[in-house]
């Protein structure tokens, strides 16, 4: 029986790192033209965003809004931006990076460990704790974030950094993608060597196993960057205090604030310039990233 | 069987030793199986099993000015069957599924099958663009998009007038849930894309070659291969997109303030429980509501899973 899947697994190796299959000169122009016309509407509002943050007000209502107005306005937009109400977007900005990074790095860590321990261990109730935890996939949000609410505002961490993170720390998506990558990528051999070598089960998992995961925790960490970062109904239920809001939070405030009144109109380039920024550092983190992440969900994607 | 019996004969004379002590190998094994599990089902616990019980008990109770809190059964369930502001915000729901998840699916399917296929000049390049808009946080991209409707410099209506059409007003009550769906669309293809793609990418070489040798067709060979090979990314981006819409919630609640008619306390379901609780104070029915949408997207969502393993049965 062993033998007969190491023998189908070593038959499956090859076949995964199969070059793509096209050779050169077998286009089309049709499809190509298909193709990049759609990736205009996709490219549309950000290329708009970017062109509005170097307007100003006077030029945001009265110019095209694809292309540029008299003047280059995006240095006084971004000094704007990080100086209106006493410089709070920068503020929002370090909460964001605060909550996200705490979070992914703090959900991964977790996922990791619990979807190791679910590839390479067998354990008595391994199965169940399993599928109760694939079921809590499809719990939504929604039907946790008002009682959690109620929960917190008891203990009294409402409207604390505490009170985003601690269930931000929750993945249980997390742990399915952990374990289909656990189960790909550590061999069990050689946790069975590190055992007859005498090390203790938590350094095997820190030295070989979170090595050989690499691809994978970046995925998981990436998409629940990503979660976080972009969370916008928890940190408005959980939140009051303005010196504690997340981008999403601040952004959305100033908005309504400009949307509400005449005489504050002045904050929509403000607005405009800030929500720019704001989606810059994800962007270029899954550029930079790119290589980890699309092996990581080719892993997962097969076999989740 | 034979194996099995002839390693227990074999192992006879020094089963107490051995057995005794791979036990306690396995015990000691199985304990660190569990400190590797248990941090993460702690906080599991926690965060999410406490407060779904939590939102059950109080989802049971009534605040009434006069007489306090009072135990009434599922009178909020019965009150929220009943509620036609719950059913309006389900039926827009259900307008989503129908209509939005199966553009969204289709056309990230349609990408992936033609990056996958190679014939696309610039594929690399056209996968980030596609894929761009995932990491906008929604709050930005609602505003981005709310601002490119809106009449006061909205790209949709100069580009309208500049080619001799009336402004249309995309925030108008009959046209919103339109334009929402506009921007779950744009925001979440290339997610969906990726997903596929990725399924795409792992379908073994030899199965082309062996469809090449036969002359099948790209067609045919999306329609044989490809897609029968998708099933289990398209069933995952399926359940994600239905849970996804029954949770629709940034995008009424930063439109509301421009579109105050078009968009009331109760236009999505999420957003029904967010008023409910927060603006109206009625903590215990907004539970029942919270709850009872949770039961909903686990029966749809089962549903949709039970739906393609009969399909699968019947081929």
């Amino acid at each position: 029986m062993t033998s007969q899947l190491n023998a189908s697994s070593r038959l499956q190796k090859p076949t995964r790192r199969r070059k793509p299959f096209t050779r050169e000169g077998r286009r089309s122009n049709l499809l190509t033209i298909f193709m990049w016309i759609s990736a205009v509407y996709f490219l549309l509002p950000i290329s708009w965003l970017t062109i509005a943050s170097t307007k100003d007000n006077r030029d945001l209502f009265s110019t095209f809004g694809l292309w540029f107005g008299r003047e280059n306005n995006f240095f006084n937009n971004v000094v704007d931006v990080f100086t209106v109400q006493d410089g709070v977007y920068v503020r929002w900005a370090l909460n964001t990076f605060y909550y996200a990074g705490v979070s992914a790095v703090g959900a991964t860590l977790l996922a990791a460990m619990a979807g190791y321990a679910f590839a390479r261990f067998d354990f008595p109730g391994d199965k169940i704790l399993f599928s109760i935890i694939l079921g809590a996939i499809m719990i939504p949000m929604t039907a946790l974030a008002i009682p959690t609410y109620l929960l917190f505002s008891q203990v009294g961490i409402t409207n604390t950094p505490w009170a985003v993170i601690l269930p931000s720390l929750v993945s249980p998506f997390g742990v399915l993608l952990m374990r289909v990558y656990a189960a790909d990528a550590i061999p069990s051999s050689l946790i069975e060597a590190g055992r007859v070598d005498g090390a203790s089960e938590a350094r095997i998992f820190w030295q070989v196993g979170l090595r050989l995961l690499g691809p994978g925790l970046v995925t998981v960490l990436l998409f629940n960057l990503v979660a976080t970062w972009n969370n916008y109904f928890l940190p408005l239920i959980m939140l009051r205090s303005s010196e504690l809001y997340p981008l999403t939070l601040g952004l959305a405030q100033q908005s309504a604030i400009s949307a509400a009144g005449g005489g504050a109109q002045a904050l929509f380039s403000t607005v405009i310039t800030g929500s720019f920024i704001s989606i810059v550092p994800l962007i270029v983190a899954f550029l930079l990233l790119q290589r980890y992440w699309r092996t990581g969900l080719a892993t997962g994607g097969v076999k989740a | 069987m034979n194996a099995q019996t002839t390693s227990s004969v074999k192992t006879k004379n020094t089963r107490p030793v051995k057995v005794r002590k791979t036990s306690r190998v396995k015990r000691r094994t199985n304990l660190s199986a569990y400190g590797f599990v248990a941090p993460f089902l702690i906080i599991f616990f926690l965060m999410l099993f406490i407060p779904l019980a939590y939102s059950g008990y109080i989802s049971l109770f009534i605040e009434r000015i006069v007489g306090g809190i009072n135990f009434v059964g599922l009178e909020n369930y019965a009150r929220a069957i009943e509620d036609p502001r719950f059913h309006e915000g389900l039926g827009r729901t259900a307008l989503i599924l129908l209509i939005q998840v199966p553009i969204m699916l289709g056309l990230a399917l349609i990408f992936a099958l033609a990056l996958d296929s190679g014939y696309a000049r610039g594929s690399n390049l056209l996968r980030l663009l596609i894929f761009m808009p995932y990491a906008v946080p929604s709050v930005v991209s609602t505003l981005m998009w709310g601002y490119m409707y809106g009449q006061n410099f909205g790209l949709v209506g100069q580009l309208a007038t500049s080619i001799g059409l009336p402004a249309p007003d995309l925030l108008s009550p009959g046209v919103i849930l339109f334009s929402i769906m506009n921007i779950v669309t744009w925001a979440f293809v290339g997610y969906n894309m990726i997903i596929m793609y990725s399924a795409l990418k792992a379908i073994p070489s030899e199965v082309y070659e062996a469809a090449e040798i036969d002359g099948a067709s790209q067609f045919r060979l999306a329609w044989s291969i490809k897609i029968p090979a998708l099933r289990p990314a398209l069933l995952l981006t399926t359940i994600f997109s239905v849970i996804g819409s029954f949770q629709i919630f940034v995008e009424p609640s930063l439109l509301s303030p421009l579109a105050p008619s078009a968009i009331g306390q109760s236009f999505t379901p999420n957003y029904y429980a967010y008023n409910l609780a927060f603006v109206n104070s009625e903590l215990n029915y907004a539970a029942a509501i919270a709850f009872s949408l949770g039961v909903v997207i686990m029966i749809v969502s089962y549903a949709v899973q039970l739906s393609t393993q009969r399909k699968r049965v019947a081929e």
